[in-house]
């Protein structure tokens, strides 16, 4: 195939020890050591009060990566074409309603139910950014942030727009945490663009093994979160390096990208 | 956009399993909604249910992806000949060469809600032969596909609720016209759970008898399943008169509400100009609408302004769930299929069990099959969180 191109306007990061990308540069960049604590999810304040109190983790997750990529590039939210990946959406949410639905009067709450649609991130998203483009959400289980990471370059290459990606993952209480053990919530946006400025990223395919974090805590955070296999992209971005970096994917197939800095 | 060909296509419901089966039924306008009697649901409503699902064995080299809905997949893609017919573009592009874009909603959700009945008593734990992510997690059609279809291609679940199975058209014909791949495995599945059945009671939205869309007493939906696949492919010479295009997509969002449509349906509008612009067509050009027509009050109403409001009133249009029940993600590639027949058959497919159309919503409403030479029509899907696509259809000649 021919390499696809975009550009990376900014980033959004929010996930254990990593508060937001200026913290995550200088952790990436080895200034600053990893902290393995959970992240705070900052309320999402864009939200009117009745869709707030609805809201739960996954909600809070992606619009607070989300406002963090467009703020930083100066975009407007309200007029980006979003993308949405993740292995399993609202995990606390699909728990409950299965304990509900096991137990004997199944009195399913309405707001638990619209909340398990795996789009309900991009549903409050467009609420809290008025924001009426199309919006998708996509899951590849593991393969989720380069899913997403792939329809977002399509659809810049395609429809020459920007587009804002945000993988992210939520971890699963008990009982489903034995059986899809994500240990964080970890979110990350990536506004990619048309125009050839910032980090430029032509994308092709390989059947090499994927990168590895050269710190071991990092590598295990990428190996546990399907949404922190985005790292090896992040840490090049954070040294603002060019270079080559293979993304894990499909059983396989690995993403390949060449970043290189605008000078 | 460029033209993508529809170069082979099957759809399984509640009104027939394969294309002819469901083509009888459009012609004798037989709907395939019964009163519920699925699992240990206890809900007065009726469900458009596939038959013989439960009996379904997987071969043993797919058994890691066993569930309803995988079956139910499993079941579908060998109708028409689309698995071998997939089999065969696989060997001339190479297997790398063909997306894999399904949608779904509740994946294989049935078995999780299941195995939550049968936790150890003392800790808790899911059942041992619980599987994750052959059967739980949202991808697990889109991987089972893929290795049953032999692909090697990208794939990813599009799960953005009941317009999950439109918008895989959109991803599909971006990833063609990007040069990811040449060709695209594209459609939805989603099978009867308790999720669904128990959530849209929750939200009074459950019809107690077969779903009556735009009825004047329509009183909410008909939850059915489906799947519905469709190869999507660049047109070449080989493309006949008869052969079915996909001419245009639209997307948009209503940031409106996570379960209701705004009642001027404006996000609805955005996503029919989209199509036609896509497609490069006015509105005089489309023959027939599907709606997306689920047959709650709200629903219906904000479609039908926004319809009248792009297309005006006289379009001719059905809502094929009165027959079918809403499929939720496998909706819009069902309905898509619908339409590819309706282009194929000469037929605008009624609107089951709606009797009086209700008079303040502005639309032509087909409630008996009507023959017609159609060359373009429309199919509309909207989704919870405020998930809008339109796809526009076309004869190739």
């Amino acid at each position: 195939m021919r390499p696809l191109h975009a550009s990376i306007e900014s980033v959004g990061l929010l996930g254990p020890g990593l508060p937001d990308w200026p913290a995550a540069t200088r952790v990436l960049t080895g200034v600053s050591r990893w902290q393995p604590v959970p992240p705070m999810l900052p309320l999402p304040l864009s939200l009117p009060s009745a869709e707030r109190r609805r809201s739960g983790d996954v909600v809070r997750l992606t619009i607070a990566v989300g406002l963090e990529a467009t703020a930083r590039a100066g975009a407007d939210p309200a007029t980006l074409p979003a993308i949405f990946a993740s292995s399993g959406a609202d995990a606390q949410n699909c728990h409950e309603i299965c304990e509900v639905l096991a137990s004997a009067e199944r009195q399913l709450s309405p707001t638990r139910f619209h909340n398990s649609v795996h789009n309900a991130p991009a549903g409050y998203w467009g609420i809290a950014t008025g924001c009426r483009a199309a919006a998708n959400s996509l899951c590849a289980h593991d393969a989720s942030f380069g899913a997403g990471l792939l329809e977002a370059v399509c659809q810049v290459a395609v429809d020459r727009t920007p587009v804002l990606l945000i993988a992210y993952d939520t971890s699963y209480p008990e009982p489903m945490r034995s059986v899809r053990p994500i240990p964080y919530a970890f979110g990350v946006a990536m506004l990619l663009s048309p125009a050839r400025q910032a980090a430029a990223v032509p994308l092709s395919w390989s059947t090499a093994s994927a990168d590895r974090m050269e710190d071991q805590a990092l590598e295990r955070l990428r190996g546990s979160v399907p949404a922190a296999r985005s790292l090896p992209l992040l840490e090049l971005l954070a040294r603002g390096a060019d270079g080559c970096v293979r993304l894990d994917y499909l059983d396989g197939a690995r993403i390949e990208l060449k970043v290189s800095h605008a000078a | 956009m460029s033209p993508l060909a529809l170069t082979s296509f099957t759809a399984t419901s509640a009104i027939g399993r394969g294309l002819d089966a469901t083509l009888t039924s459009l012609r004798a306008q037989r709907s395939g909604l019964l009163p519920c009697r699925f699992e240990t649901v206890r809900l007065d409503t009726c469900i458009g249910e596939v038959p013989g699902i439960d009996r379904v064995k997987l071969p043993a080299e797919l058994a890691e992806f066993d569930c309803r809905n995988n079956r139910l997949a499993w079941l579908a893609m060998s109708e028409d000949g689309f698995a071998a017919r997939v089999a065969e573009r696989a060997a001339h592009y190479g297997a790398q060469r063909i997306g894999v874009f399904l949608g779904t909603s509740t994946s294989g959700i049935l078995e999780t809600e299941i195995a939550y009945r049968h936790r150890d008593p003392c800790s808790g734990a899911l059942p041992q032969d619980f599987r994750y992510r052959g059967a739980h997690n949202t991808f697990s059609l889109a991987a089972f596909m893929q290795r049953a279809l032999a692909l090697a291609g990208p794939a990813a679940v599009i799960s953005c609720a009941c317009s999950s199975s439109a918008k895989v058209f959109a991803s599909a014909q971006r990833a063609i016209a990007a040069g990811l791949i040449d060709a695209a495995v594209v459609g939805g599945v989603d099978t009867l759970c308790l999720t669904t059945l128990y959530g849209f009671h929750s939200l009074q939205l459950v019809a107690p008898t077969p779903c009556r869309p735009f009825d004047t007493g329509r009183d909410g939906i008909s939850i059915g399943e489906a799947a519905a696949f469709v190869l999507l492919e660049r047109p070449d010479e080989r493309l006949d008169s008869d052969g079915i295009l996909l001419l245009g997509t639209g997307e948009s969002s209503d940031a409106y509400h996570m379960s209701a449509p705004p009642p001027d349906g404006r996000g609805a509008r955005e996503a029919m100009l989209q199509a036609l612009a896509a497609a490069s067509l006015e509105p005089g050009d489309i023959g027939y609408i599907n709606f997306h027509g689920t047959g709650t009050p709200s629903n219906d109403a904000a479609e039908a302004h926004a319809v009248a409001s792009v297309l005006g009133k006289k379009v001719p249009g059905s809502s094929t769930k009165g027959a079918t029940g809403h499929t939720l993600g496998a909706a819009g590639a069902l309905e898509a299929v619908m339409c590819a027949l309706a282009l194929k058959a000469g037929l605008m497919p009624a609107g089951l069990n709606t009797r009086r159309v209700d008079a303040t919503l502005p639309v032509s409403y087909l409630c008996e099959n009507r023959p017609a030479r159609l060359a373009r029509v429309m199919s509309n899907s909207f989704g919870f969180g405020g998930s809008n696509c339109t796809l526009i259809l076309a004869r190739a000649g």
